[in-house]
């Protein structure tokens, strides 16, 4: 039992690990692959949790998140930036060091903000808001530093990644019908920022977000 | 004199003497082991003591201008690195020097070694020098920190930054999966590629000099002096990996007053540091020189890692 929770711990942080090596990758090709490698994380980390807490029905959001997360996005991703001829492009981010701090702040602050809550919940994991709270807020900041739409929707979808593995850790998991819903959800909101992408670099001829901002009448 | 304290005595000067010999060894092994990933058929395992031998027997040659400091730097830097590699303990916890072997005198005492072959490099007024002195303080002072937190959070995992207490708390314990110490782990393997002048921050075997760090600083030093910076250079090696096999993977270490385990813990140390040394070897094919600009990003990294690390300690309590 304590080796169970040892290991989840340990998946945890190399979730929040993952997170960190996302927010300072450059390459949108390493990016999505990373995105695959967190959803494995994820994927046994709900299988440990699973297992230890003898619910059946987390086996299921398990091999959910496996087929989904690791297997179709990562392929939808690698197909649309194949067809979209934007595999080997380099993004120029903004000073690393700067956002690692600002990511560094975050953790604290994910920390301190998830304290309270875990002493709120029981069960084997409660330490693990804390880390879940911190790899949506990075998300986030990696969607608010990046130009490029493909690595801004890989930030939303590692974002659920993190909410998702909050809502195992704190309740263990969510009705199967929720997780189903949730899982369609991503992946036809997957399937529209595909598209969305077309439009955006028929419009512009790029895939850089700042173009949009020329939308705007003044 | 009690029969445990002489024990313990002779071991001190035993492990003194075999770090002293069993750098320059360790140098070699992974040379070696880097010839043969490179296909290559590599110079031997020896290669190193015959280079100091060789050094050894050369007259030194001395720049005229240079002050006492740039001779004495030598026999400081390999003072301070013999030290370093003496007191960590490796074999055995309870060694007559052990109480002196705290983490941040450690670091203290390898800060000490650096302002002096850097002040040294700068004492000739060559171009080269100055460059080299300037880009290993880039380094370290990035280094350094990111070296501190790694030891921080072992120190916070067993509650005390005593060496010897803190590899007493991590190895005698029941097995236990400590996720903070993982990346403590990854950190200090950074900290030791930058520290030692390894690739990808430092090449060890070029004399170009836009790449050179480490070996721009030294390149005043001839005959004895280089010799004995050569070797302060392979047991700084020997330190770093010494410390990383304390902190991280310090089961198999002979236990308090238990002097019948040490020939056992001496064989797990060796394989420990052969397998170390084809790791480092194996790392450093791997990765490719990085330019020098990129070394902050790099040890920016390794601190991250290690603030993670103590953050994660403080959250899960491992």
């Amino acid at each position: 039992m304590t080796y169970t929770i040892q290991f989840i711990n340990l998946l945890a942080a190399i979730l929040l690990l993952i997170v960190f090596a996302m927010l300072s990758q450059r390459r949108i090709l390493s990016l999505i692959n990373l995105f695959a490698w967190q959803g494995l994380v994820l994927s046994v980390s709900t299988f440990v949790v699973a297992y230890s807490t003898a619910q059946s029905h987390l086996y299921y959001s398990a091999a959910l998140t496996l087929l989904l997360k690791v297997l179709v996005l990562p392929w939808l991703l690698h197909r649309l930036i194949r067809k979209l001829n934007v595999r080997w492009d380099v993004e120029t981010l903004i000073n690393i060091p700067t956002t690692m701090l600002v990511g560094i702040a975050l953790v604290i602050f994910a920390f301190n903000l998830a304290a309270p809550i875990s002493q709120l919940s029981e069960g084997i994991t409660r330490g693990l808001i804390g880390i879940a709270l911190a790899s949506v807020l990075l998300s986030l900041l990696m969607m608010l530093t990046r130009r490029k739409a493909i690595s801004q929707v890989v930030g939303f979808l590692a974002m659920e990644n993190g909410l998702f593995f909050a809502a195992t850790s704190a309740t263990h998991g969510m009705p199967l019908v929720v997780e189903l819903g949730i899982a369609l959800d991503v992946l036809v909101a997957t399937f529209i920022f595909g598209i969305f992408f077309f439009q955006i670099r028929e419009t512009f001829d790029s895939l850089d977000i700042t173009h949009m901002e020329k939308l705007k009448d003044d | 004199m009690t029969m445990d304290q002489s024990l313990g005595i002779l071991f001190q000067l035993y492990q003194s003497l075999l770090v002293v010999l069993l750098a320059p060894l360790l140098t070699g092994w992974v040379n070696q082991c880097r010839a043969w990933l490179q296909n290559r058929s590599g110079p031997g395992l020896l290669q190193p003591f015959r280079t100091l031998r060789k050094l050894f027997h050369k007259d030194a040659v001395i720049a005229h201008n240079a002050s006492p400091l740039f001779r004495i730097t030598p026999y400081i830097l390999f003072g301070c690195m013999w030290l370093a590699a003496a007191i960590i303990p490796i074999v055995a916890v309870d060694l007559p020097f052990s109480p002196a072997a705290d983490v941040i005198a450690l670091v203290g005492v390898f800060a000490l070694a650096r302002v002096f072959i850097a002040l040294a490099a700068m004492d000739i007024g060559t171009a080269f020098g100055t460059l080299g002195a300037r880009r290993e303080m880039l380094v370290s002072f990035l280094a350094e920190p990111a070296l501190l937190m790694v030891l921080f959070t072992a120190s916070l995992i067993s509650q005390s930054t005593q060496l010897p207490r803190i590899v007493e708390a991590l190895a005698h314990h029941q097995f236990v999966l400590y996720p903070s110490l993982a990346f403590a782990g990854l950190a200090f393997v950074i900290v030791l590629l930058a520290e030692n002048a390894r690739i990808p921050v430092d090449n060890p075997g070029t004399h170009l000099e836009l790449t050179m760090i480490h070996e721009a600083m030294i390149l005043e030093y001839s005959a004895r002096h280089l010799a004995l910076v050569e070797w302060a250079s392979s047991l700084k090696l020997l330190a770093y990996i010494s410390l990383g096999i304390a902190l991280f993977f310090p089961h198999g270490i002979a236990e308090v007053g238990n002097w019948r385990a040490l020939p056992l813990a001496i064989a797990v140390l060796l394989v420990k540091l052969t397998l170390a040394g084809a790791g480092l070897a194996l790392l450093e094919t791997l990765l490719a020189k990085m330019r020098i600009f990129r070394a902050p990003e790099f040890l920016g990294t390794a601190f991250l890692l290690a603030v993670l690390g103590l953050l994660i300690h403080f959250l899960l309590g491992a």
